[in-house]
């Protein structure tokens, strides 16, 4: 603890935690301080993860002691690359969806801004997070929030998909806190880095239950991943979220992906003695399946939102399979992806919400389905308007779903090809390498499920822009279309800054896999202080 | 001791799992507040179980967890009671919302015929 600038680490926490706190006691009914500090507090929060993101692509591991104990004894918050490039996403979408909220026809309800500043709160926590249960906790702040974000707007498909939402995720909640138990109960500590020292000392006997403790844990990240057979709940309510709320809830089901990934390579490096490698095969076949299950729905998807939905299952599932063959340069490929889609799904999901605006309910729904689904919640359309319209709608809604069909379906020239890339070209190795079985399979599995993208979206744009154009000429603020564009021109910054990224990436992979320097960034104990007289 | 508390969880689990495989809202949530119970009692029992052994360190005593009782599974059993509670008491609202607005307490709002 030096300088201010270490304490930069536990700001992104602080800060939306006394703006969510600030806005509750401003009151609903004073929109203009909700909003202002609303506005700072994302904007600050982007700033941050920023300057946090340069701090770690220089230094490697930050740490943050609270209140200077060493790491054994007290809470520790661990800033590496991976977790910087994670607050990053977070605070982007953030920003995105703060501003969607802005010029939304119907004014947002009750709580909705101070509920996604704890949510970012929870998000960011579980980013920083140095041991098991302070990542608990802010999994359950972040979970809290959701809840409050995916029920926004009640309504009869709103409220049932929330409680199956809520119950799952209490029932995967119960689950990890079995898994830490079990994980104290035999090796004695909770923090992540010091419980990989002890990964390859634990007693012959213990190692299948301590080895199950983490499985189940791992089953409780699953669940938030969405991995088959654990995500039925996703699409039905990511389908029924709110447009903001749904662009926020598609890095949540990445932070089930961070939290596999930070333990997988952390727990079950080489340095863990016979538990090396532990369940990388169940992540490559869940994620294989994963993959197979999403691209099945995102051909049966008979509503836009639907299809979205399907695509977080077949970008989890990417990530699954890809961190699973536990190559480093994979790794780093997945990473990129990561960043693409995630950017590339809330841009798709704020979309939706303005393609599907002054078209009939249902209107989406292809072909001969169209009597079997439910019209029950269409919402109240209000005739005024907020914020600047803004002409050539139509042409700008068709150009961004194209984008965003290119960047789903990996198609060049956008980011979502050089990550698909990026994974694939270390799968198949230098040339006369020979490419194993495994690679094969999962090789066709990217490509099939890019097709299926392709061809759903194709299906999907012509619909929705040729053959049943809306009805009544959408009106789009000023204020929704920027987001869309903020989004989508990070995913072309990602494409044009191409070097610089896959090299951050590639360094992130690194440093995961080989997690000796995190650990020993972590454990050394902190400089002694000089006392001072008095 | 150990055999007491091991049966209790076991039986809490499984009747909360049976209960929330049922298909009522309220079901449901009992069997959640079931299964929290054996997830706590489990936590509190990985410390290991003691009777009579002091929860902080006594003056001139070893440190070692065979003179007292281990303290952390104690302050996670508190948050984990703490988060719980409040998570149920979340589920609880949107049961009643979900009740008032499919006019059933069934988890997928539809009564079955027959």
């Amino acid at each position: 603890m030096t300088g201010w600038a270490d304490h930069l680490i536990i700001a992104p926490i602080i800060l939306p935690m006394l703006t969510g706190a600030g806005m509750i006691l401003a009151g609903d009914g004073r929109r203009g301080v909700t909003v202002a500090l609303g506005l700072a507090s994302t904007l600050s929060l982007l700033a941050l993860s920023v300057a946090l993101l340069s701090v770690a692509d220089t230094t490697g591991v930050r740490i943050y002691r609270l209140g200077d104990w060493p790491a054994l004894f007290g809470i520790v918050l661990v800033l590496d690359r991976l977790s910087a490039m994670m607050l990053a996403l977070s605070s982007a979408l953030g920003l995105a969806s703060f501003v969607f909220s802005l010029g939304r026809r119907h004014a947002p309800g009750a709580l909705f801004h101070p509920l996604l500043q704890l949510q970012f709160m929870g998000l960011n926590g579980a980013f920083l997070a140095g041991d098991l249960f302070n990542l608990f906790v802010f999994f359950e702040v972040m979970l809290a929030a959701s809840y409050g974000m995916a029920l926004h707007g009640s309504g009869r498909a709103r409220v049932l998909a929330g409680l199956h939402y809520v119950v799952i995720n209490l029932l995967a909640s119960l689950l990890f806190l079995i898994g830490v138990s079990v994980v104290y109960g035999i090796a004695g500590t909770l923090n992540m880095a010091d419980l990989a020292t002890r990964m390859g000392e634990v007693a012959v006997e213990d190692r299948a239950l301590l080895e199950a403790g983490l499985a189940v844990m791992g089953i409780a990240f699953l669940v938030k991943a969405a991995m088959w057979p654990l995500g039925f709940w996703l699409p039905g309510t990511y389908a029924a979220a709110t447009a903001p709320a749904a662009a926020i809830l598609s890095i949540l089901s990445k932070v089930g992906i961070y939290a596999v990934l930070r333990l997988w390579s952390l727990l079950f490096s080489e340095d863990s003695g016979d538990s090396a490698g532990f369940g990388g095969t169940a992540l490559l076949i869940g994620g294989l399946l994963t993959i197979a299950y999403g691209s099945a729905a995102i051909l049966g998807a008979q509503s836009l939102r639907r299809l979205a939905g399907a695509s977080v299952m077949v970008s989890s599932g990417t990530l699954l399979a890809t961190i699973g063959t536990g190559h480093s340069a994979v790794t780093g490929g997945a990473l990129l992806y990561l960043a693409s889609s995630v950017l590339a799904i809330a841009a798709f999901f704020l979309l939706i919400e303005l393609v599907e605006r002054g078209r009939e309910a249902g209107a989406d729904v292809l072909a001969v389905t169209r009597e079997a689904f439910g019209t029950g919640d269409s919402e109240p359309v209000e005739a005024h308007e907020v914020g600047v319209a803004i002409p050539g709608t139509l042409a700008l809604l068709g150009l961004s779903f194209i984008a965003c069909a290119l960047l789903l379906a990996g198609l060049p020239p956008l980011s979502g090809f050089l990550a698909k890339f990026a994974i694939l070209a270390p799968l198949l190795g230098p040339p006369d390498a020979v490419v194993s079985v495994t690679s094969w399979v999962l090789m066709a599995a990217l490509i099939l499920s890019g097709l299926a993208t392709v061809v759903a979206m194709l299906r999907a744009g012509i619909e929705a822009f040729w053959t049943s154009p809306a009805s009544t000429a959408a009106r789009v603020g000023l204020a929704e279309i920027v987001p869309i564009g903020l989004l989508l021109a990070l995913c072309a910054a990602l494409t044009v800054a191409a070097g610089p990224a896959v090299d951050y990436m590639r360094a992130t992979a690194e440093a995961l896999h080989a997690p000796s320097g995190y650990v020993r960034s972590v454990l050394t104990p902190p400089a002694p202080v000089p006392k001072g007289g008095g | 001791m150990e055999l007491v508390v091991s049966l209790a969880i076991g039986v809490l689990t499984g009747s909360g799992i049976w209960l929330l495989l049922r298909s009522r809202t309220f079901q449901v949530i009992i069997g959640l507040s079931l299964l929290s119970y054996a997830v706590n009692l489990f936590i509190f029992s990985t410390g290991g179980l003691r009777t009579g052994a002091a929860a902080i360190l006594a003056r001139g005593q070893p440190g070692t967890l065979g003179e007292f009782t281990d303290p952390v599974p104690q302050a996670l059993v508190l948050t984990a009671i703490v988060i719980g509670f409040a998570t149920t008491a979340l589920l609880l609202v949107v049961l009643l919302a979900a009740r008032g607005l499919t006019g059933t307490d069934q988890v997928d709002g539809r009564e079955r015929e027959g």
